[in-house]
């Protein structure tokens, strides 16, 4: 499994999941992060808010479609014990008490699904619903140690695939400016010219606690990884003029940088 | 005890469910005279209730309340969001590391270490999930009782006076705070995270992340 192998490049992963164009590509995205971790399979199952269904993954066929015709969306655990709900789970932690839970897993390990599975619930906008699973054949401690070890990453890519998908959604018209707002745009605005946190938080008049927030929110929103990438997506979006213009229009500061250079996080 | 259900859960523990629900009502209606609905059973439910949110509830020895909050993921629909946006500057909270909490409540005559078992389990949600940042909405003069509590958070806005006043604030994560929140709540850092294992069926593995 991943834990050792190589570290993922999350940033550049996240990179390739922004360019996605449709389907096929985050169908590409799945095996690559499969063979990556060196896990049986990586799963996205989304569920849109008028109730459509997609899903990509590495199952095999056969399985996806037995699965369908077996009914087995009504009896699966993990499919209930994560709908509507939103902390990353362990299938171990579901239930599986029922004889007929017992024969779908019996049934899923005999079609290469594996005996261990862990799923990340995403609730979107409007009561979107999406599961992002890892599945693997494994010993409880080596899982245990590959979600613990992973589980940041992982829910930063499940729910970076939502945002894709939403915006694959059909007659999905694409928020302006994604959700942000004035603030969170001056505080990127400072951040791109080059002033420390600690000055961005006060010129806002916020707690530099209260900054990380704002910044880990329009990170979130424009599908950046780290802050870097934040105000770069949003310099390209124009939702931040700095240079000249920025210059021309909002005066100046003390302590101001004139080399505009973006702030790492 | 600290217990960690989702409202789908709840029905589960009967005592609990109307017990809590009944205190809310005495808090947000009686109490602090907030604009909230009382149904025919004596409960304070709101929309947020149907969105199968996660509880954090201090369970007495005697199964009843003790006291509450509850949390929504901000990817989702929140509380905040959709109705606090003029109190938190019109900065709209989304990320998957940051979850709301609201309605704090207090079961009436609650020691006050139950407010701090629910500040250590909250502090759990984020050391298991990776989470950084609660955005809550409490009544403003809970400031007091928090910063009693050693877990202040930024009050982004407040509105109205007295009593009745509401206030959006942010909690962030700061691992150093947590062993002086168990000590106000007289609990070790092993019962809290057998409680925590109990509900979620794992330990609280606790991974720092810069």
């Amino acid at each position: 499994m991943g834990c050792y192998g190589m570290a993922l490049e999350v940033e550049k992963y996240l990179e390739r999941v922004e360019r996605a164009d449709g389907l096929s590509d985050i169908q590409t995205l799945i095996v690559d992060l499969r063979d990556h971790y060196r896990v049986h399979h990586v799963v996205y199952h989304w569920v849109s808010s008028d109730g459509e269904q997609y899903g990509c993954g590495t199952y095999d066929p056969k399985w996806v479609q037995h699965y369908v015709d077996s009914e087995y969306l009504r009896i699966d655990p993990v499919i209930i014990g994560c709908f509507q709900r939103f902390h990353p789970v362990d299938w171990k932690r579901l239930d599986w008490s029922s004889k007929q839970a017992r024969t779908f897993q019996q049934d899923a390990i005999a079609h290469g699904v594996g005996n261990q599975g862990y799923s990340i619930p995403i609730r979107g906008p409007n009561g979107q619903f999406a599961l992002f699973s890892l599945s693997h054949s494994c010993s409880d401690a080596e899982w245990s140690d590959f979600t613990r070890t992973h589980q940041r990453e992982l829910i930063l890519i499940a729910h970076y695939f939502n945002l894709k998908a939403l915006e694959f959604e059909k007659n999905r018209t694409p928020e302006p400016s994604r959700g942000l707002s004035p603030r969170e745009v001056d505080a990127l605005t400072f951040l791109a010219m080059g002033y420390a946190r600690g000055q961005v938080a006060d010129m806002l008049s916020i707690s530099e606690h209260t900054l990380r927030a704002y910044i880990e929110s329009a990170r979130f929103k424009l599908g950046a990884m780290n802050t870097t990438h934040a105000v770069a997506r949003a310099m390209v979006e124009g939702l931040i003029i700095v240079g000249g213009a920025a210059r021309a229009a909002q005066g100046d500061w003390p302590g101001r940088k004139e080399v505009v250079r973006t702030q790492a996080r | 005890m600290l217990r960690y259900l989702y409202a789908r859960d709840l029905e589960q523990f009967q005592r609990l469910q109307d017990s809590m629900f009944r205190d809310r009502a005495d808090q947000f209606h009686r109490r602090l005279g907030w604009d909230v609905t009382v149904d025919g059973r004596g409960w304070e439910r709101d929309q947020y209730d149907d969105l199968n949110p996660l509880y954090v509830i201090w369970e007495r020895p005697d199964g009843l309340h003790g006291g509450s909050t509850r949390f929504l993921p901000t990817t989702g629909r929140t509380m905040v969001n959709e109705h606090f946006l003029h109190l938190t500057d019109g900065v709209a909270f989304r990320s998957p590391f940051i979850w709301e909490c609201t309605r704090f409540c207090l079961a009436p005559e609650a020691p006050s270490r139950v407010a701090s078992a629910l500040m250590v389990g909250g502090g759990e949600l984020m050391r298991a999930f990776n989470l950084r940042h609660f955005v809550g909405v409490f009544d403003a003069p809970m400031v007091r009782i928090y910063r009693m509590l050693g877990s202040v958070p930024d009050v982004l806005g407040s509105q109205g006076t007295g009593r009745g006043a509401v206030s959006v604030g942010l909690w962030h994560y700061a691992s150093e705070e947590r062993r002086r929140v168990l000590e106000r709540a007289g609990m070790s850092s092993e019962l809290s995270e057998h409680w925590f294992q109990r509900s979620f069926g794992h330990p609280v593995e606790a991974r720092m992340i810069a």
